[in-house]
């Protein structure tokens, strides 16, 4: 043996290659994963050879769940999808449900579902770009629009009574009525938050520093995107303009007008611009729903359910005078009612893309099978592409932009 | 203009009496065809000019005890972007060799929502580069979507499953 050999401390094998890179753990509980899931890095100095993405460690299975219980009772599980827009979950089962069962919901609970749908979308991707922020090392842009997040989260406290696992909305329509202090809120929201955005796009946009770091940063083609099930936003950001409010439109989104942002590179500064042109399109849609909603006069203006008293819970006053409120109330809350035989998917613009509910009912009073397409689930797979041959810092600002929500991809 | 009647004669074209149970429901077309042929018709609905089913939805399966021979279901839910028309695609195989081809050569996509899917139900995907689960512990050594697992405890007594809508006689 030559002298070169006695360098290593610990003798290899004959034959072996010295390991000439690092595995990295990022997650599950790294502050930079905003999530629990794991990533196991393989690094040659600083740049990102391969990955290795665990995921499930907040599986709940809810599918299974599903399958014992009856439709109501599936609403604070689909919460727990993706938390940070929930009522956009909730509003897609009570959707689902009613495409199943035929209920047609009247015109006014449509629009007062798009705002409340609408005001999810502003607070998931409010969160999602201001936290791209803090990844890139500007802290002040999260701190300076987590007031509006609040304030909508006040909204939906005026409504249902609970902030984040919202439960919002019943089959067929709302709990109650939006009260006046709902409305005010709305109304101060739309005054005050255009200003805000205004002046946090003025933060980030035209930032060298943020243009240096998101620029380039993960890109994917439109035609890798669309392989990868990419939907929502991040497609969006690839250049396809596929929007399911637009392609089949649910809950009466046909009534508005507003545009689809798409960017061209795919990159997380695309994916940043087409967020934040999407919250300026859902303030205007919340506008025009507001005011068409405003447009509702005398008793128009108390309609806030469809009259399906199969499925929707009666007032508590009748319950305690009338038999055939009573009667319902019962057989709901004992989840008694039967479901109508179907096989139904059914598609909603989620914050993160195209959020489908695949629902077999057999006939008995729970889905025979029930199904969550998560568009989190779908494009996470797409990481180790976006990432390889990258920074590690890259890495961290890509998982960021994606928009990666635990709950939803774990179900 | 694509409709449903045209899907179904272009497959019955191209495939003849092996694409069957032609149905459609809430408007969205469904139709199955046998698990061997999985990758042909898909790879078909992909290519041909008009159809362009190029965007895959979903994948996942289905449980059906009852059905001797055809227990499990593998669901696909396909998407034509252009023209946009939803396609719902089944292909049955029995529980004791639940083998079907991985779709993962024709969408990257398919990956890991065919690693969900064994996770849960056991369909064996022949041909898929990582075939292990996902949302899983790895020593699991069951699929606890299929239906004779049911959710709650069968020691208990007071669970009745009458009282949960299924198996019940009113």
């Amino acid at each position: 043996m030559s002298d070169t050999s006695t360098i290593h401390h610990i003798k290899l094998p004959d034959g072996s290659i010295e390991k000439q890179t690092t595995t990295l753990n990022l997650g599950p509980t790294h502050p930079a994963t905003h999530g629990v899931f794991q990533n196991i890095l393989e690094l040659d100095g600083e740049r990102i050879i391969s990955t290795e993405s665990t995921v499930g460690y907040i599986h709940r299975a809810f599918e299974k769940l599903a399958e014992r219980r009856p439709l109501f009772q599936i609403t604070p599980i689909t919460d727990r999808l993706n938390y940070c827009s929930s009522p956009i979950n909730n509003m897609g089962w009570h959707l689902t449900c009613e495409k199943l069962l035929g209920i047609q919901t009247p015109k006014r609970v449509d629009y007062l579902r798009v705002i409340i749908m609408e005001l999810a979308r502003i607070a998931d991707h409010l969160i999602c770009n201001s936290i791209v922020g803090v990844d890139t090392g500007a802290y002040t842009g999260f701190l300076y629009v987590m007031q509006y997040r609040e304030l909508i989260y006040e909204i939906y406290e005026q409504i249902c009574g609970s902030r984040l696992t919202t439960n919002i909305g019943r089959i067929g329509g709302f709990e109650r009525n939006f009260t006046n202090d709902a409305f005010k809120k709305l109304e101060k929201f739309l005054d005050e938050y255009p200003k805000v955005l205004a002046e946090f796009e003025n933060l980030f946009t035209r930032n060298r520093i943020f243009m240096e770091r998101t620029i380039g940063a993960g890109p994917i083609s439109a035609e890798r995107a669309l392989n990868y099930g990419f939907t929502g936003p991040n497609l969006r950001a690839a250049g396809v303009d596929y929007d399911v409010r637009v392609h089949n439109p649910y809950s009466s989104y046909q009534d508005f007008q507003f545009e689809i942002p798409v960017g061209t590179t795919g990159d997380c500064y695309d994916r940043f611009l087409v967020r934040n042109q999407e919250m300026w399109q859902s303030i205007s849609i919340i506008k025009q729903a507001y005011q068409k909603v405003q447009e509702f006069k005398g008793a128009d203006a108390e309609v806030y359910h469809a009259d399906v008293p199969e499925y929707y819970l009666p007032e508590k006053k009748d319950v305690y005078t009338k038999m055939e409120a009573l009667i319902w109330h019962f057989k709901i809350i004992m989840g008694e009612i039967n479901i109508p035989p179907g096989e139904l998917y059914f598609p909603v613009e989620g914050a993160n893309g195209e959020l489908g509910f695949y629902l077999i009912s057999d006939g008995g009073r729970t889905p025979y099978r029930l199904h969550f397409r998560r568009p989190c689930f779908v494009y996470y797979q797409a990481f180790e592409e976006l990432v390889k041959g990258s920074m590690l810092s890259d890495a961290v600002i890509v998982m960021s932009s994606l928009n990666l929500i635990a709950g939803e991809m774990d179900a | 203009m694509l409709t449903n009647e045209s899907i179904q004669q272009k497959l019955t074209e191209k495939f003849g009496d092996q694409v069957t149970g032609f149905t459609e429901s809430f408007g969205m077309m469904s139709f199955e065809a046998p698990k061997d042929l999985n990758l042909k018709v898909l790879q078909f609905l992909y290519d041909d000019e008009e159809l362009q089913f190029r965007f895959l939805s979903d994948l996942q399966a289905v449980h059906y005890p009852d059905q001797i021979g055809r227990e499990l279901a593998v669901v696909y839910h396909l998407h034509n972007l252009v023209s946009n028309v939803r396609l719902r695609f089944k292909v049955f195989t029995n529980i004791q060799t639940p083998d079907v081809f991985s779709a993962t050569a024709l969408f990257s996509s398919a990956n890991w929502m065919e690693r969900e899917t064994y996770d849960f139900f056991g369909v064996n995907f022949v041909g898929h580069p990582n075939l292990k689960r996902i949302l899983n512990v790895d020593e699991m050594d069951y699929f606890p979507m299929r239906k004779e697992f049911p959710l709650e405890d069968q020691t208990r007594i007071d669970k009745d499953d009458e009282m949960f809508g299924r198996g019940g006689t009113f």
